[in-house]
């Protein structure tokens, strides 16, 4: 299982601040992760369509080819704008 | 280096966080301090207010690791971040950046720094309030230009 997170306009768009998540076969990367996700079809293809979305992996900005684990806390959200 | 960065709600005061940098200190000869507000950026109708969401825990971290970044790139003697989240009105402080050094030239470079990195690294996001309703801020392909001049 791993956390996932969502915020700001796609956590609107989701209508979920998070849920945990098994991983699917094959599944091992955050690229893959998203693409699971999104797979369920509206709205969650907001996760595909949300250009420049970002991911934290463990609380750190990660590439899409960061690997996953189990019990890791995945984050996704739009490009940050704060300051 | 002395860094502390706070994520909260309340306002800030510039002076007692200017005089908790520096007191007792002979060796500080600069501080630079940078201060946002809440804009009202005139494209829509006029903003009511703007909510900033974060996310708790990362941005903490994320912070601190900027602080110590700019503690690495120049010789500071102290950093201060307080960064709002919450519903602020136009006209409001969002973030406060303060930066010790001995001379000038480091305090002003580290605090731009800071606030670039900031600008694209910190987890923040900002909504905008209007009578025509409410709208998520897009990020801005700038702020990207001001944090990739620092990478050489």
């Amino acid at each position: 299982m791993v956390k996932v997170l969502y915020f700001a306009g796609l956590r609107e768009a989701l209508g979920t601040a998070g849920e945990d998540i098994a991983l699917a076969a094959g599944v091992a990367d955050i690229a893959a992760l998203r693409r699971q996700l999104a797979a369920r079809g509206e709205p969650w293809q907001a996760l595909a369509r949300t250009p420049n979305l970002r991911a934290a992996l463990n609380q750190t900005m990660v590439d899409e080819s960061a690997a996953l684990a189990d019990g890791d806390e995945v984050a996704f959200f739009p490009p940050v704008t704060g300051g | 280096m002395n860094s502390r960065v706070s994520v909260c709600q309340e306002p800030f005061d510039l002076a007692a966080e200017l005089r908790l940098l520096t007191e007792g200190r002979t060796d500080i000869g600069a501080v630079a301090s940078f201060v946002g507000l809440v804009r009202d950026l005139g494209h829509r109708a006029p903003l009511l207010s703007m909510t900033l969401e974060h996310y708790p825990g990362m941005t903490e971290s994320a912070l601190e690791k900027i602080a110590e970044e700019a503690g690495s790139r120049w010789s500071l003697l102290g950093v201060r971040v307080i960064h709002r989240y919450g519903t602020l009105a136009p006209g409001d402080p969002i973030v406060l950046v303060l930066v010790a050094a001995a001379h000038r030239g480091e305090a002003f470079a580290a605090c731009e720094f800071i606030m670039d990195y900031l600008k694209t690294r910190a987890p923040f996001w900002k909504k905008e309030a209007t009578a025509e309703g409410a709208l998520w801020v897009d990020a801005r392909d700038a702020d990207d230009a001001a944090a990739s001049r620092w990478r050489s």
